[in-house]
């Protein structure tokens, strides 16, 4: 079947297996961020944006994107960036391998609630696993990012 | 110092965070065959009859090879990762008529994509005859039913192993009179404790690319921990030379020990090696969940005898492990849970430590971050929490009075002397931490719920003793920066961005003018591999003393362009410069350039180093958890620890160690398990069933340091990464008791049984 949609900003239109799961198409189109952990919704390594809300790619058809907008950390490099050294100057990304989920739906957490609390960042982010860190660099790395964006931003 | 001890950004730290395509599968051709593998659907069968001809039929499938194309006489082979000469059984055929488990390899199918293997898969017609299996461990020693019975099962060390007992290992040894001890002590805790085969559950599953290179050997590129040691695997797997044979490892998502093991190499090598095309092979997360190298499950009776006033005099400790189908470290996982939990107690004059591993018809346990010592540290440290109970003693105060001291010669840790130690500093830390005073034994809230604490003890080894080897290779390239190979492999360790800490430490250089390569096996220099805490350690001390050897060196070349003696000149690591007159000087970049035109004094050094002695770091850990005792729930509030790991090289990377050390022992402690149904299947197949922990589940863990010096270390650093799995067991299992009153002798526990223990006092 024909699916046509925007990656990273970019319009691609593909004749695809009506079975292709999203993350397949994405890492076949060069977005090699996103992982395969589980296979069963539980890791949240394979989290995208499509039209900007987080999904996990492992459990949608990629037909079920035609149309839509899909974002991978490929074309959020900045922001990554950003964020991502407040994690690195805590030593948390580790083996790295489930980062791209993370940073990606700590990215969605930020744009719906630009300041979340300690508690809020560990509900929303929950379905993110992580088996190197155990989680307190990373939430460190978070509240710390937190806290430069809120001065740089003269948030009081 | 500048560079050691300074919490630098691990060298691919942002490459990761940005997610760039560094991992197996993000870097390898994406036209090389797929690799997957039928598995066994019996615990225990022989492959009557195979049929492959409808699906080599499938379009697009290259190869399916089954037992009928590997000699099933010719010898065996182990995927354990270890030394010479290496303790596990060569037990293995790369495919074996006699599958072991459910999971065993019949058949390995090779295509163009992911749709003709699986279509392949299914339509492949095997007869088996299937046996009565060893499913329970306790039975397995001398069953009639035998897991190995044949004749070509082989071990190659003195480890008490015989296959015609179904025993994988057997050992015995012990200081002093342990009955007479026992005898005479005021009490004596006498119990049994069980731990599972929990699973490393590395959020990178194995995987493992082949090809065959210029030269017509065979390529392996692979998420492991060990690539020498997997070189000698996939040789002998495969009976090629091991020269033809060649493994690098990319990053890796994650290890613990799981990559320890040649869990996947071997298939597509296979595959390669016979169709001379690229292929590779990546487990589903229900393979490396069903079919890999999970922690052995282990059951030890603890007999810990002490005086009234809380002297531990004795104890003596018989350990049951279930090595699985194969023999992978089994006997190597078991003498750590005496050897590395009995020493704690300093004062104890006597001491025995019996041990079984027996072969059953599970999958092949491995190397799990604690390696054995985490299943006897549960158990002794949770005798010592009951013996402080029964002695109405404060567990912290009876530890204070029996700890090692550093100078102490260590009966069970083979004779060896402690040389360096802040365990009692580790414990007093951890008191004041979680503010032991105010909160031991427990407080109820009123609403249902108890919060209480407890606490344990922990200590491992930094490298095998006598046995490991680590190397590092250093050269000064032009423009005055180093390249730094190694064969330890970094699988998120950080261990490319410390060693290079030590190296630039002794270089006098800023961190950036390392740059790191490993680990390849035509190109590092030998090192055993990242296991048992040796990479800090091991490699490090033989980087520190390249590192000195490239100064050296560097001076000499310097004092020849200066036209001076070597021993009239000093390097600042900017500049050689003449003792006597500092103003005459030649730069490092002009000492390169000059080392790659017209003189012959070399600028690479490569220095290997193995230490007779295994420093332990140690640790004190403590939980305070909240226990609902309406639905049994036990939520783990903060958990407090400190270790002694000598002088951490990069404390950010120590803490994060640290850190999710203590969450993976939380896990075993509450929710991970794995259990088999009366078939032998095992029934934890994602991480649906097999619980993680995830960030909502826990509250803060909070990690200090309280260091001693190592002197045999580089810079005083022992080792970090295993020790800190080891305090959550006995410390949650005892707050769980100071909350409802039952202690619980088998880990997980689970809301159920707390529960349960609840109704059954009411």
């Amino acid at each position: 079947m024909q699916i046509t949609l925007t990656l990273n900003d970019v319009r691609v239109s593909e004749e695809i297996a009506p079975d292709m799961l999203l993350i397949d198409f994405v890492r076949a189109h060069g977005c090699k961020s996103v992982k395969r952990g589980c296979e069963t919704s539980n890791c949240g390594l394979c989290t995208v944006f499509m039209d900007d809300k987080p999904v996990l790619s492992c459990s949608v058809l990629a037909a079920r994107a035609d149309g839509h907008k899909i974002t991978t950390l490929e074309g959020l490099q900045e922001e990554a960036a950003e964020f991502g050294a407040f994690i690195a100057d805590q030593g948390a990304e580790q083996c790295g391998f489930c980062n791209p989920g993370f940073i990606m739906n700590a990215l969605a957490l930020f744009r719906e609630q630009p300041y979340p609390t300690e508690e809020q960042v560990k509900e929303y982010l929950a379905g993110n696993l992580c088996r190197c860190s155990g989680y307190e660099g990373q939430l460190r790395g978070i509240m710390s990012f937190l806290a430069w964006k809120k001065q740089k931003e003269g948030v009081q | 110092m500048k560079t050691v001890n300074k919490p630098f950004r691990k060298k691919d730290a942002m490459q990761l965070v940005t997610g760039q395509p560094v991992y197996m599968d993000d870097i390898i051709p994406q036209d090389c065959l797929i690799v997957k593998l039928l598995r066994s659907p019996h615990a225990n069968a022989i492959v009557r009859t195979i049929n492959t001809a409808v699906a080599k039929k499938v379009p697009g499938i290259e190869a399916i090879f089954t037992w009928e194309d590997v000699p099933q006489n010719a010898r065996r082979y182990t995927q354990a990762g270890q030394t010479y000469p290496e303790a596990s059984p060569y037990d293995r055929l790369l495919i074996d008529r006699h599958v072991r488990f459910v999971g065993d390899v019949v058949a390995i199918v090779a295509g163009k994509d992911e749709k003709c293997v699986d279509k392949a898969l299914k339509l492949i017609k095997v007869d088996y005859e299937v046996l009565e299996a060893v499913l329970d461990f306790h039975t397995a020693k001398d069953n009639p039913i035998l897991v190995h019975p044949e004749d070509n099962w082989e071990s190659l060390a003195p480890v008490g192993a015989d296959n015609k007992r179904n025993l994988c290992a057997h050992d015995e040894c012990g200081n002093g009179d342990i009955d007479a001890v026992l005898a005479g002590c005021d009490v004596v805790i006498d119990h049994v404790y069980h731990t599972k085969a929990c699973q490393q559950a590395m959020m990178e599953t194995f995987r493992t690319y082949c090809s065959i290179d210029t030269y017509g050997r065979l390529n392996v590129l692979s998420s492991t921990q060990i690539v020498f040691h997997a070189r000698r695997n996939i040789a002998n797997a495969l009976h090629i030379p091991k020269s033809m044979v060649r493994v690098s490892k990319p990053r890796i998502g994650g290890g613990f020990g799981a990559k320890q093991t040649a869990v996947s190499e071997v298939y597509p090598a296979f595959v390669t090696w016979m169709t001379k095309k690229p292929s590779k092979l990546i487990f589903s997360r229900v393979e490396s969940q069903t079919a890999s190298s999970p922690r052995h499950e282990m059951e030890m009776h603890v007999r810990l005898g002490a005086t009234k006033d809380g002297i531990v005099k004795g104890i003596d400790l018989y350990t049951l492990s279930n090595t699985g189908a194969y023999g992978e470290h089994g006997p190597t996982t078991v003498g750590l849970s005496g050897h590395k939990s009995i020493p704690l107690y300093g004062k104890a004059e006597a001491f025995r430590f019996v041990s079984d591993v027996v072969y059953t018809n599970h999958m092949s346990a491995g190397a799990y971050r604690g390696y054995g010592a985490t299943q006897g540290l549960f158990a002794v440290e949770s005798a010592v929490n009951e013996l402080a109970h029964k002695l109405n003693m404060d567990p912290i105060a009876l530890r204070l009075k029996n700890t090692v001291q550093e100078g102490d010669v260590m009966p069970a840790y083979y004779g060896a002397v402690n040389t360096s130690c802040a365990l009692d500093r580790c414990v007093l830390k951890v008191r004041e931490m979680i503010d032991w005073e105010h909160k031991y034994p427990a407080r109820d809230m009123g609403n249902g719920k108890i919060r209480a604490v407890g606490m344990g003890m922990a200590m491992q080894g930094s490298g095998i003793s006598g046995m490991d080897v680590g190397s590092a290779t250093l050269k000064l390239n032009d423009d005055g920066f180093y390249t730094m190979m190694i064969g330890a492999a970094d699988m998120g360790t950080g261990c490319d961005t410390t060693l290079a800490q030590i190296a630039a430490e002794v270089l006098d250089c800023p961190l950036d003018n390392i740059t790191v390569f490993g680990a390849d096996t035509d190109s590092s220099p030998y090192d055993s591999g990242s296991y048992a805490s040796s990479t800090t350690y091991v490699t490090g001390k033989a980087t520190e003393k390249c590192a000195m050897k490239l100064r050296e060196q560097i001076c000499k070349l310097g004092a020849e362009l200066l036209g001076c003696p070597a021993d009239a000149v000093e390097f600042d690591g900017k500049v050689v410069f003449e003792s006597a007159d500092p103003t005459r000087q030649k730069t490092l970049s002009e000492i390169a350039f000059a080392s790659q035109f017209g003189h012959k004094i070399p600028l690479e050094f490569t220095e290997t180093h193995t230490s007779p002695l295994s420093p332990p770091p140690y640790m004190v850990g403590a939980a305070e958890v909240e226990v609902d005792t309406e639905t049994g729930e036990v939520k783990v509030l903060e958990f407090d620890a400190c270790v002694d790991c000598g002088t951490p090289i990069n404390p950010n990377l120590t803490r994060v160690q640290a850190e999710g050390g203590i969450l993976q022992g939380i896990g075993m402690t509450l929710t991970e398990n794995i259990t088999y149904d009366r078939n032998g299947y095992p029934e934890e197949n994602s991480l649906f069933q097999y619980k993680i922990p995830a960030r909502n589940d826990i509250g803060h863990i909070h990690v200090e340091f309280e260091n001693s010096y190592e002197s045999n270390g580089p810079f005083g650093a022992k080792s970090i990464g295993e020790v800190v799995i080891n305090t959550p067991l006995p410390a949650i299992s005892d707050a769980i008791y100071n909350a409802i009153g039952t202690r619980f002798y088998e880990l997980p526990i689970t809301p159920e049984q707390i529960a349960m223990a609840v109704t059954a006092k009411h």
